[in-house]
This record gives structure tokens, C-alpha cells and sequence, in this order.
């Protein structure tokens, strides 16, 4: 996978993932076009086309579209549950997720994300293992947020 | 939480203009934040900022701050930190080699979600120089730690083999070992860092072909093992890890028969297992019938794989009949007679309402056109041509004529192929085919005047396809004396006048729907009738002296020439303008004697070379010049 996008009907970028190094102006000059393409197709049309020399596998849930650009010997239809895979994790992270937690929350998704694929590949395949692990790390992370009192501080309770 | 109330308030700007005032302030707010040595709230700061960068807006500042959070002890600011330098910083900023060496130190934290940090992020933005520095580091992971770890670290380790394929060396020992592992996320993890040394480096295959009965051990618990909740999606057991062995297979079967043999029985156990009523079967079934096709399988399984591909295509989901063209696709020329079977279906996605499907249709029933079907397929490709989306249709018009080309049953077919396109989608007709056009017209000679009156009344209606008016203007130029006799076999009799054919050539002369090339065909055409008409030379010569002065410099160079040829040598007109075959004698002496088709007395030799030359250059014409000359002459003037 070359990168991920999650963007919204009216074009506004929700999440990008770039999993090869890419100068900014090119990301910039290649997210409007991709959006510009993906947003006009229309609903019966299938969820793949060729785009460059790549090939794009997009799919749409509810305000959101979910795009990603995959390699000539990538395989889309798995590429398709892979974004159904992410979807569901955020789902059940959210809980009934919708655009607003993933503007509100757009660290924990990307946190999701990395803790779901490395490099454009998976890296669990287990979703109860990827959701446990992301449950784990915020429990670290509020530990280390929660206010200590000046004897805690001090080592003295 | 401060960063929501940010986005708050930049969501609620009502202008564009409004929306850069408050991004401004914020972002002076957080540049006075990040300068201030020890604020509590660091890590919502930076993440402020990261939304800032999400927006479009530059975010450079930020960079340092990310450095310095990374090196954190605490975990919070880590993990923004980390974040913030996958977001903002790429390999080519000096920024990021300051990092290293906190990647460094959390490769070894004490707590694995700390050493994640550090693993995700050098596999996302790790230079070559980071690579080589801490590959070591990543290699031992491989082999040490958890699998929490050591799934992460197979990743990592698939990066930094793409950056610098030689260290790939590195882990090649520990990469084969992994595939031991019970866990399906070492599993997954392990193919993949194997499927990547193998394409790098082709020396690995011998290597790893010694795992493909592992391999195949892993597929076959994978296929028939019970229902086992974790990895389940729609039925299928970790379809995600069955692709992935599924491809790298395909790598170490390919061109190698041992191999090949070894996963065969277990191609066709998946091939006829997997059930493919949802997506993620479906992407088992097709991963399966790419390597069926790609490695040295036995005709049999080659045939179970096309025929998947063909159940595939009748397959309700658009998506999956995709697919299936792609892969029908790949395989058309060396399965030919195996895809042949699936044409019917083939053909009628060419009526599917998604344009990518039509593309692959199209591609795929001009493959399949053979001399055994094109009758049928013709009609298909026509009616096709009629619906077809604007941008498949010069390429379908150009397929159209090369089937036809290569497979017409008659010239009759040939040509009402020919005349049917240029009448329907003769806007889409590439120009460079047109030459080729006239020629296997020109061939045709039975037909010209069957030709000569449909496009003349195709032209009648409708003078804006560029392509439909080159060809028939140079075909009522070549034929216009078949065309004004009124006649023809195979249509109803039309009345044509000299005067309406000029009047379309005139048409056609002054539209600004004609291109240069168009006009200058219609000139031509309307000189060359000069020597099919008897009452209209007058208005051809007047047509040819006001173009004399045209803008288009080629045009305005046709008309001087042309009218040289009225005033000057009005004797070659005839002889230049005419039929094609143009036979010129200088008569020999009396003793040879013989019949020539048209001699031409008192012209010098420079007068012959000026008509061909002539000929050539302004008549579009194909012609022939057999040229009976003296010896003397033939020698002097070669």
C-alpha cells in the first residue's frame, strides 16, 4: 500500500497516511486530484480504477470515503476488507463511530491505524488483538497523565 | 480537552478568510507554548498543531517539538511525538537523523508499547542512513521478544530491505524461522518479509523454495481448520494470511517445477473449497487463481482456475466481475481457447453500467475476435459503439478496424464496417487511420460506387466527424463521376447534381467545424471533379481562385497551384486530376511501334516529372506511372 486517505463528500481531508516518502507539494498535488476523481464517481460504479501507475481501492461509509492506493501486485479485494478491517476498529473503539469522532479524535485514529498496519501491511490480523493492544497503550497513556500529588511526586506515597 | 476547543472554534469560522485568522493567532499561541521550557500541557499543544497541518496550513515549526518529545520520558509526549514526526518530518529533513537515537533507546525500552513507537515509526520514515544504523538493532527483535514485537519487527525489517535490498542479508536466517510461529500477526509478518527478500533479491528463491511445504502446512490449517472466532471474517479463517502465503507462493513456484508440483494438490484443495459468496472468499479464490496461472500448474487446475474466473464474471458484485476481466485479461493470449469459452458473458459486460468494467469488456472482446467469430462480434462491437462512453471511443473505433482488418470474411463486409463507423463515430475515428482507410477503399473497386453514395449522403447530414468528411471527400473527388450518374446497385437511386456535391464540398471549404486537413481534402476533391463534371468548370475555377488568398497557408499554396493549372497547363489538368493510373510514353521510334494508353506528344521529360510530381502532392491520389521512355533519356535522366 503507497497511502491511505479518509475524506469526507465535501473534500475535506480527514486522515492521511503515507507509506512511502513523498515531498509535500507532490502529497498535496496528488490528494486534490485522487479526491476529485473518487468524488465523481457514482454510487453503482465498482470500488476500483486505475489512477497513474496505480491502482486504487475506495470504498464509502457514510459521509466518509476511505481511499487507498495499492501496488500493481497488490490484491484489491483484500484490500478492500483491510478498510473494512480499520473501519470496524474504529468502530468498536468509538463506539458507532461517525466523521465527528474522527475530527474531534484524529491522534486515536491515527493511533488505531498504526497499531493496525506498519509499512502498508497488517500487522495483526486479529482484530481483538489490535483493539487490546490500542486499550493497553491508552491505559499507559493516562497513567502517565493522570495528576500526581506533591508527596507522589516525591516518592513518599 | 484544549485541542477540541480549537477545532471548535475553526470549525465555526464562517470564511476562508476567517479560518486563516484563527489558524494565525493559534499557531502564535502554540510557537509561544513550544518556546516556554517546561509546560504542562505539551502533548495537546503539539497535537494542535497537528490538526493546524491536517488543514493544509505549514506546521515546520513544529519540528524541533517533536524531537524533543520523543525524548520524553513520558509515554503521552512520546507517542504525539512520534506521531507528529511521521506527520511532519520526511528523511530529507536533518530533523529527523536527531531522532535516531531516541528510536535507538526505545528499540530497547522496557515497555513494548514504548519499543512499538520506535518500530512504527523508523518503518515509516526511516531514512537509509537510519536503516543501516539500526537494522542490527531490528534483526535482534527478530529473534528475541515477544510476538507483540516480533511482528512489528518483521515490518520494520520489510522496510528497511526496500530502502537497502543488501540487508536484506541481514535477515534472511531469522526470517525463515519465524514461520514456526503460532501467532497469526509472526505469521503474516514473516511472509511478508519473505515475500519482499525474494523480489529483491532473486538469489533467496532457492533459500526459501525449501519453505513451501511449510507453507503449504500453514494453508492447509488454515483451510481446514474449525471455526476459530479471532480470525474468522465471513467464514473464511484469516483470509489476510491466506493471500499473503497464497502470492508468496505464486513467487517460489514460478518457473520452478519441483515447487510447482509441491503446492499443487493444495491450489486445487483452495480452488475448490473456498467459498466465495462474500468478499473476503472471493479474494482468497482469486489470489489462488493468480498463482494457478503463474506457476507450472497442470492443465487441469489451469482450466478450474479460468473457470473461476469465469464464475466470477456473473458474479452479482460489480467489483468481483472487475476483477475477473483484469485477470481474463493477463491470461487471453496464453489461454486463449480456455477465456474463448467465457465470451458470451464477456460480451455482455460490455452493456454494464460502470465505465471501468466497459473498458475491460472492450479490451477483452477485441482479444477475443478470432475469424471464426467476427461476424457475431462485430455486431456486438457495433451496437457497443454506439452506447460507448466518450472516452473509450477512439480506442474502440481504432479495435474495430484492426478486427476488421485482420478478419473481414468479404471486401462488401470490409467496406460497410468501414462506412458504418465513420457514419456513427467518425468524430472519434483517429486521423492517422484515415490514409489507411482510403487505401482499402481505393482497393475495393466493385464497391466505389456503393461507397461514393453512402458517404455522400452520410456527409449530406452531417459535416462535423473530421474523419467521416477526409474519406468522403476523397472518395467524391476520386468517384464523383460514379456519384453524379445517379445509380448504384445495393441503395435506392438518389438525384445528385453537380451543383449540390459542390455545394457540399463548398459547405465543407468554409465551415469552422473543418479542420485544415478536412479543407484541404475538400479542395482537392473539388479540383479533381474539374475533370469529372462537364458544366460547373467555371464554378470550380472561381472556387479555386478565392482560395488563391486564403489565411491557411497550406490551403492558399493547394489553390495557387491549382489555378496554375487552369491558366498556365490546362494541358496536364486532365492528366493530373484524373483516375489513377496514369500511363505516359514518349513514342518510340516507328520500328517498335506499340500502343500506349495515352502518349503525349511534345511533352519534354521535365513535363512528365512535373505531372508526377504534381500528382503526388496534391491529389492525394494513389497512382501508378508506367513510364515507356528511350534509352537515351532513361540515362540521362535516371
Amino acid at each position: 500500500m503507497r497511502f491511505m486517505l479518509l475524506f469526507s463528500r465535501q473534500g475535506k481531508l480527514r486522515l492521511q497516511k503515507w507509506y512511502t516518502a513523498t515531498a509535500e507539494r507532490d502529497k498535496k498535488k496528488m490528494v486534490r486530484e485522487l479526491m476529485q476523481v473518487v468524488l465523481a464517481r457514482k454510487p453503482k460504479m465498482c470500488s476500483f480504477l486505475e489512477w497513474r501507475d496505480l491502482k486504487i481501492v475506495y470504498k464509502r461509509y457514510a459521509s466518509l470515503y476511505f481511499c487507498c492506493a495499492v501496488e500493481e501486485q497488490d490484491n484489491e479485494l483484500i484490500t478492500l476488507e483491510v478498510i473494512h478491517r480499520f473501519v470496524e476498529l474504529l468502530d468498536k473503539y468509538f463506539g458507532s463511530v461517525c466523521e465527528l469522532d474522527i475530527i474531534f479524535n484524529f491522534e486515536k485514529a491515527y493511533f488505531i491505524l498504526d497499531e493496525f498496519l506498519m509499512g502498508g501491511e497488517i500487522q495483526d490480523t486479529s482484530k481483538k488483538g489490535v483493539l487490546k493492544a490500542i486499550e493497553q497503550a491508552d491505559l499507559l497513556q493516562e497513567e502517565d497523565e493522570s495528576p500526581r500529588s506533591v508527596l507522589e511526586e516525591m516518592g513518599l506515597a | 480537552c484544549p485541542e477540541n476547543e480549537m477545532i471548535r472554534v475553526i470549525r465555526s469560522a464562517r470564511t476562508q478568510g476567517e479560518e486563516r485568522g484563527v489558524i494565525q493567532r493559534e499557531c502564535a499561541a502554540i510557537r509561544a507554548q513550544f518556546r516556554q521550557a517546561d509546560s504542562g500541557g505539551r502533548s495537546h499543544n503539539l497535537a494542535k498543531l497537528l490538526y493546524v497541518h491536517m488543514l493544509g496550513y505549514p506546521a515546520h515549526f513544529g519540528q524541533m517539538e517533536c524531537v524533543r518529545m520523543i525524548a520524553s520520558p513520558r509515554y503521552s509526549e512520546k507517542r504525539i511525538g512520534y506521531l507528529g514526526a511521521m506527520m511532519l518530518l520526511d528523511e530529507k529533513q536533518d530533523a529527523s537523523l536527531l531522532i535516531t537515537n531516541s528510536i535507538k533507546n526505545d528499540l530497547s525500552h522496557s515497555s513494548q508499547y514504548i519499543q512499538s513507537l520506535a518500530l512504527c515509526t523508523l518503518a515509516c520514515m526511516g531514512s537509509a542512513e537510519m536503516c543501516r544504523d539500526l537494522a542490527p538493532e531490528i534483526e535482534r527483535l527478530l529473534k528475541a521478544s515477544n510476538s507483540y514485537i516480533k511482528k512489528k519487527a518483521a515490518l520494520c525489517a520489510v522496510h528497511i530491505v526496500r530502502k537497502i535490498p543488501e540487508l536484506g542479508e541481514l535477515f534472511t536466517p531469522s526470517a525463515h524461522s519465524l514461520l514456526s510461529d503460532k501467532n497469526h500477526g509472526v505469521l503474516h509478518g514473516a511472509v511478508v518479509l519473505i515475500t519482499e527478500l525474494c523480489e529483491r533479491n532473486p538469489g533467496n528463491l532457492d533459500e526459501f523454495r525449501k519453505a513451501v511445504p511449510e507453507l503449504v502446512q500453514i494453508m492447509k490449517g488454515l483451510v481446514t481448520s474449525g471455526y476459530s472466532p479471532e480470525h474468522n471474517v465471513a467464514g473464511i479463517s484469516d483470509p489476510f494470511l491466506q493471500v499473503r502465503v497464497l502470492r508468496l507462493l505464486r513467487i517460489l513456484g514460478r518457473n520452478n517445477d519441483e515447487a510447482s508440483d509441491a503446492m499443487n494438490d493444495l491450489l486445487a484443495q483452495v480452488a475448490t473449497n473456498t467459498d466465495s459468496s462474500k468478499t473476503a472468499g472471493s479474494a482468497v479464490l482469486y489470489e489462488t487463481v493468480l498463482t494457478i496461472m503463474d506457476i507450472k500448474s497442470e492443465s487441469g487446475l489451469r482450466v478450474l482456475a479460468v473457470n473461476i474466473l469465469g464464475r466470477f464474471l456473473l458474479n452479482n458484485d460489480r467489483n468481483i466481475r472487475y476483477i475477473s476481466m483484469t485477470s481474463l485479461q493477463k491470461i487471453v493470449q496464453t489461454d486463449h481457447t480456455a477465456v474463448q469459452r467465457h465470451r458470451g458473458t464477456i460480451v455482455d459486460c460490455l452493456k454494464d453500467q460502470d465505465a471501468s468494467v466497459k473498458r475491460r469488456a472492450l479490451e477483452l472482446s477485441l482479444a477475443l475476435v478470432s475469424a471464426a467469430n467476427i461476424r457475431s462480434m462485430m455486431k456486438e462491437l457495433l451496437r457497443f459503439l454506439s452506447t460507448c462512453p466518450p472516452e473509450l471511443r477512439s480506442h474502440a473505433t481504432s479495435g474495430i478496424f484492426n478486427a476488421a482488418e485482420r478478419y473481414a470474411p468479404s471486401q462488401r463486409w470490409h467496406i460497410d464496417t468501414i462506412l458504418h463507423v465513420l457514419i456513427t463515430a467518425g468524430g472519434d475515428v483517429r486521423d492517422e487511420t484515415v490514409p489507411n482507410l482510403i487505401q482499402l477503399i481505393s482497393v475495393a473497386s466493385e464497391l466505389h460506387c456503393y461507397t461514393v453514395h453512402k458517404l455522400y449522403r452520410a456527409l449530406i447530414s452531417d459535416i462535423s466527424q473530421q474523419s467521416l468528411v477526409q474519406v468522403a471527400c476523397w472518395c467524391i473527388g476520386e468517384y464523383g463521376d460514379l456519384l453524379l450518374k445517379g445509380d448504384c446497385d445495393e441503395i435506392e437511386p438518389m438525384q445528385v447534381t453537380e451543383d449540390d456535391v459542390l455545394d457540399v464540398l463548398e459547405t465543407i471549404l468554409q465551415s469552422h467545424m473543418s479542420s485544415p486537413t478536412s479543407r484541404g481534402f475538400a479542395l482537392t476533391a473539388i479540383m479533381k471533379l474539374s475533370t469529372r463534371i462537364t458544366n460547373n468548370i467555371d464554378r470550380i475555377r472561381s472556387v479555386v481562385s478565392i482560395y488563391g488568398s486564403c489565411i491557411d497557408v497550406e490551403l492558399q499554396q493547394r489553390a495557387v497551384e491549382y489555378n496554375a493549372l487552369f491558366k498556365k497547363y490546362d494541358h496536364m489538368r486532365y492528366l493530373i486530376m484524373s483516375s489513377h493510373t496514369i500511363i505516359l510514353g514518349i513514342p518510340m521510334s516507328k520500328s517498335t511501334g506499340f500502343k500506349l494508353h495515352s502518349v503525349v506528344e511534345g511533352w519534354s521529360p521535365q513535363d512528365i516529372l512535373s505531372v508526377i510530381m504534381y500528382k503526388h502532392t496534391y491529389t492525394q491520389s494513389n497512382f501508378v506511372v508506367i513510364c515507356v521512355v528511350p534509352t537515351i533519356l532513361h540515362s540521362r535522366y535516371g
